[in-house]
């Protein structure tokens, strides 16, 4: 077993091949860096990771008289590493047989401030206005490490701003203290390479191929890569302080890959999504399309509140007054024809919901059935990184997957749990004589949702839809009920490899809307507010396929087995 | 007596630069000759044995150099032959290129049999125009005449030559940095390890080596150790890590001197000698106050001030070979292009000039020499408005020396050789900044030197 010792404290690293960032977080410190990022290569040119470097043979510490970059520096058994921070070690264990005149620390702490003051030379004081402000590793690690005063009284370079560098993304190019992630993201992750660095020395500044602007699916990553305010997106662009911002969370809802998140929101107003990293689900990045498709949950478009068809058309009601007679209706319809009542149920739901809503419709009658919405599929999968023809090539990176659903795999399971097969959508679209038909869609965009109609569809008698918008299906409703955003709600969904992940609620629906899960336990006659960790829990046991989530999975989600549904 | 040149023995010939005349004063006899009755090995051990260190400004000893390459390595390997000579005031290697080429291509060939590569780089900077044709044509002429290609001298021994002409940089110089340029990315001198010889230019194992030591091969294997022995300096015995100074170097002597000159001496001459006697002596009757030695890159020489432990003696008087500038505080002895700095000029000018060379070539990946370089040359040109602050003097000497890869902070020694200058001229020279300070008057020179060039 490999032993290294970071600022005295010995971590067994067994046969892993580290680098000192690495090897300081396995012994639970933290060693500051910039160019330095799991997902990329090492290019070692920040200098922000300097640490002293020594080893421990026959009891003996030998330390070598420079500093390190600790980002390239691979650790082997006997290693010594000293920090800058040696300073601010844990007490508890014995300082390592340095040479008594050898003063830990002195050096990689000079180092560190030395770069933090370079790095300061030409950056400008915008933090007032710069969006980063509050989470921009330069202000942190300059507080943290660097120098209280500037030495610097000349003019600081001012290079113009490139807010034309890609129709999302801007550059405040003054702000750059080019670590180079950005570049090296295109290169190696999206491998579309739009970004370059041009000029030398103190003028350099990244920028894209003339006529080249940085286009990729994959290119809101880089604004999350800048560890400072340089590279900003514009979506986000002076909308909020990000100390405002409460941080959840969540799992994206616009793809099958279902990217682990966090939900930046403010006064239940969703601002911005980041990936969050889970290398069970999609690793260290997300796709534009889910970064910036949030927009859905703020729009004024959305169906708000519970609405009845009468003979004036459609006309807002409480709750308390359509409920009962919705499950009125229902129950009548079931006892009739009992296998003419279908609930349809659409990958956007959760696991839960799925489950509650499901258990609702067959106790009204065993024969009714449950169909699976429908799935919209967008060409096909993307895969990165490209080639310079545009082609994926292996190993891939990143997958943005034409599946546009977030748990059609959770959804079929519970279906087929209930039924013992999954009905897909297109068979009841095309029946005619249904007399009840529940709709429960939440479907981001309309349009996926109307495509899967045929044109001449004609409704039943009895037509209940929860849905975001209004669509065709609404015109022809009975029963218009408020649906809610993957972002309203706590909840599971299961990705296209069999990833569990539960998310929490980030904001609250629109105030007179009820979430599936709560309507579904309202008609089962269930009181008051349901909690979907309890229905999490009677799932697990009911499905065998929810098994392993019995208990509370961890943050990463958890695999379960997929079978062919 | 006076020393006989031997690597520039042609150059005043007519025509020095084409085969037949090469061929008729015994070239490409020594490579024939190696392919005969030489395995690359004893190519290799003739080298090592010789004492050849590098002429590119380290000084790492070549055949050492050469054995660090994998054993048995399946190949390709290459050679890259360092031709980006951009050191400012050298132009040693331009002169054995432009006036006798085909003594640099048969160092190449005998290096490539030496470490079994059939592709050798040549990597000229852009700037040399002259060189680039004079090459060209003399690469042409080793092809039409069957010493470059397939089976060469009839053996099995095939190598072809790349031409490569850079695009302008000084950082194309390091040796990672050259490798990158050649393969068509930006010069970004590489993290190592894995040093060239591992892997380096296109991943394959990569010798990087001086055009000078290329030509010193050469001689190494026509005229044998013990000639190249019988020049220099020995290993200093009380320096166990000294590998000594041998054979003949090119020095270059430029800035303030009668005659400018490049000119062939055995290792270890004086400054004083090299300056006073081959230079001509410093200009317009004046007496110098500063001397490089060396490359701007390696600090500056105080004139005046007394040599410790040597009577008499002044910095003036160190030879030249590859530890006597270190024993005054410059970085090494470089490219042997000697700089020398009247005392009618004054030292922020100077100071200026060089800051604004490094500032202007550092690559700019690693931060501190980025931005350190930057703020070298905004303190000076403040200097040189008359507006410098005694507390810049000690920002200066700060930030000087704690850039670079003796402290460790960046990947290349590009910034040791930007702090360098300005460190040694700080401390040697620091009365006269000082009273440029106290005078606060702008410079006597309205502008800068202009920047010229292909970028």
């Amino acid at each position: 077993m490999a032993t290294v010792y970071v600022n005295d404290v010995p971590v067994e690293i067994g046969n892993d091949r580290l680098n000192c960032v690495q090897a300081v977080a396995r012994a639970g410190q933290f060693l500051a860096h910039y160019c330095y990022h799991e997902a990329l290569t090492v290019v070692a040119s920040c200098r922000m990771c300097m640490i002293e470097m020594g080893d421990l043979k026959d009891g003996k510490v030998t330390m070598i008289p420079k500093v390190f970059p600790g980002c390239q520096t691979p650790v082997k058994d006997g290693t010594v590493i000293v920090t800058g921070d040696y300073a601010k070690r844990s007490v508890g264990h014995e300082p390592l047989p340095y040479d008594p005149k050898y003063v830990p620390g002195k050096l990689a702490k000079k180092a560190q401030a030395d770069t933090l003051e370079g790095l300061l030379i030409n950056h400008p004081l915008d933090c007032p206005v710069c969006d980063k402000a509050g989470e921009c590793k330069l202000q942190d690690y300059s507080f943290e490490y660097g120098r209280a005063e500037s030495r610097l009284i000349d003019p600081k370079n001012t290079p113009p701003n490139k807010p034309e560098l890609s129709s999302k993304i801007t550059l405040f190019t003054d702000r750059c203290i080019m670590c180079t992630r950005c570049v090296r993201f295109t290169r190696e992750i999206s491998g579309t390479a739009e970004l370059m660095v041009k000029n030398r020395g103190h003028h350099e500044e990244i920028d894209v191929f003339p006529g080249r602007p940085l286009e990729n699916r994959l290119a809101g990553n880089v604004v999350d890569l800048c560890p400072v305010g340089a590279l900003g997106s514009k979506d986000f662009l002076y909308t909020q302080r990000v100390w405002y911002l409460k941080n959840t969370d969540g799992v994206c809802s616009l793809c099958s890959t279902g990217c682990s998140i966090h939900v930046d929101t403010n006064k239940e107003i969703v601002y911005r999504l980041r990936p969050r990293h889970n290398p069970a689900a999609q690793g260290h990045f997300m796709c534009d399309d889910g970064r910036w498709g949030y927009h859905y949950v703020n729009s004024g478009e959305r169906i708000v509140r519970p609405m009845m068809r009468s003979d004036k058309g459609l006309s807002p009601v409480s709750w308390y007054e359509m409920l009962p007679k919705l499950r009125a209706d229902l129950t009548q319809a079931a006892a009739a024809q009992p296998s003419q009542v279908v609930a349809v149920l659409s990958p956007f739901l959760t696991a839960e919901e799925a489950f509650l809503w499901g258990t609702f419709i067959k106790g009204l009658s065993p024969q009714a059935r449950l169909a699976l919405g429908p799935v919209p599929v967008v060409g096909e999968d993307d895969s990165y990184p490209k080639n310079v023809h545009g082609q994926p090539v292996e190993p891939t990176k990143f997958t943005i997957r034409a599946e546009k659903c977030p748990n059609r795999n959770g959804v079929s399971s519970v279906l087929k749990q209930l039924q013992g097969d999954v009905i897909p959508f297109e068979k009841i679209a095309g029946e005619t004589g249904l007399s009840a038909l529940v709709f429960v869609g939440g479907y981001p965009n309309r349009e996926h949702l109307q495509a899967a109609f045929p044109p001449n569809w004609k409704a039943p008698a009895i037509l209940v839809v929860q849905d975001l918008f209004s669509s065709s299906l609404t015109e022809q409703a009975r029963y218009v009920l408020p649906g809610t955003a993957a972002f309203e709600k706590e909840g599971t969904f299961v990705n296209h490899a069999g990833l569990a992940q539960v998310f929490a609620r980030a904001v609250r629906p629109p105030i007179e809307a009820r979430g599936e899960l709560q309507v579904a336990a309202d008609l089962l006659g269930r009181k008051g507010l349901v909690q979907a960790a309890g229905v999490r829990k009677e799932l697990a046991a009911a499905v065998p396929f929810f098994d392993g989530l019995a208990d509370p999975p961890s943050p990463q989600g958890k695999r379960l087995e997929l079978t062919t549904v | 007596m006076k020393y006989e040149p031997i690597l520039l023995a042609r150059i005043h010939k007519p025509n020095s630069h084409q085969l037949e005349g090469y061929r008729a004063d015994g070239g490409y006899a020594a490579i024939e000759q190696a392919l005969v009755d030489k395995k690359p090995a004893d190519v290799i051990a003739q080298v090592k044995d010789a004492g050849l260190r590098g002429r590119g400004g380290a000084g790492f000893p070549t055949g050492l150099k050469w054995t660090f390459l994998p054993k048995d390595h399946p190949g390709p390997i290459y050679l890259c032959v360092n031709a980006d000579e951009s050191e400012p005031c050298t132009y040693n290697n331009r002169i054995l290129m432009e006036k006798d080429p085909h003594q640099v291509l048969e160092g190449i060939m005998l290096a490539c049999y030496a470490i079994r590569s059939e592709k050798a780089f040549f990597y000229v900077r852009y700037e040399y125009g002259t060189a680039y044709r004079a090459l060209e044509a003399a690469i042409a002429e080793l092809y039409a005449a069957g010493l470059l290609g397939k089976n060469i001298f009839g053996s099995d021994f095939h190598l072809d030559i790349v031409l490569h002409r850079g695009a302008g940089a000084y950082i194309c110089g390091e040796e990672t940095g050259l490798i990158e340029s050649l393969e068509g990315k930006r010069a970004w001198p590489r993290i190592k390890p894995p040093f060239p010889a591992i892997e380096g230019a296109f991943r394959k194992p990569t010798i990087v080596n001086n055009v000078e030591t290329m030509a010193c091969v050469t001689q190494i294997m026509r005229r044998g150790i013990d000639w190249f022995k019988s020049l220099g300096v020995p290993p200093d015995p009380k320096n166990p890590r000294d590998a000594g100074s041998y054979g003949p170097k090119l020095y270059t002597i430029a800035g303030h001197v009668e005659k400018p000159v490049c000119v062939e001496l055995p290792m270890g001459v004086s400054l004083r000698e090299l300056v006073e006697v081959h230079g001509g002596g410093v200009w317009k009757g004046r007496k110098a106050k500063a001397v490089n030695p060396g490359g701007l890159s390696m600090g500056f020489v105080d004139v005046l001030a007394p040599l410790k432990g040597e009577d008499g003696k002044t910095e003036y008087d160190i030879p030249l070979d590859f530890n006597g500038p270190g024993k005054v505080g410059c970085l090494g002895l470089g490219t042997a292009a000697v700089t020398v700095i009247d005392d009618q000029t004054s030292m922020v000018d100077v100071l200026h000039n060089v800051t604004q060379f490094f500032s202007h070539e550092s690559c700019g990946q690693c931060t501190p020499c980025r931005e350190g370089t930057g703020w070298m040359l905004k303190i000076m040109e403040r200097f040189r408005r008359g507006l410098g602050r005694r507390e810049d003097l000690d920002i200066l000497v700060d930030v000087a020396d704690r850039i670079g890869i003796i402290p460790g902070t960046t990947i290349c020694g590009l910034s040791d050789g930007a702090g360098w200058p300005v460190k040694t001229a700080i401390r040697k020279f620091r009365s006269e900044f000082e009273e440029a300070i106290r005078k606060g008057e702008p410079s006597r020179y309205a502008k800068p030197l202009q920047m010229v060039g292909a970028h």
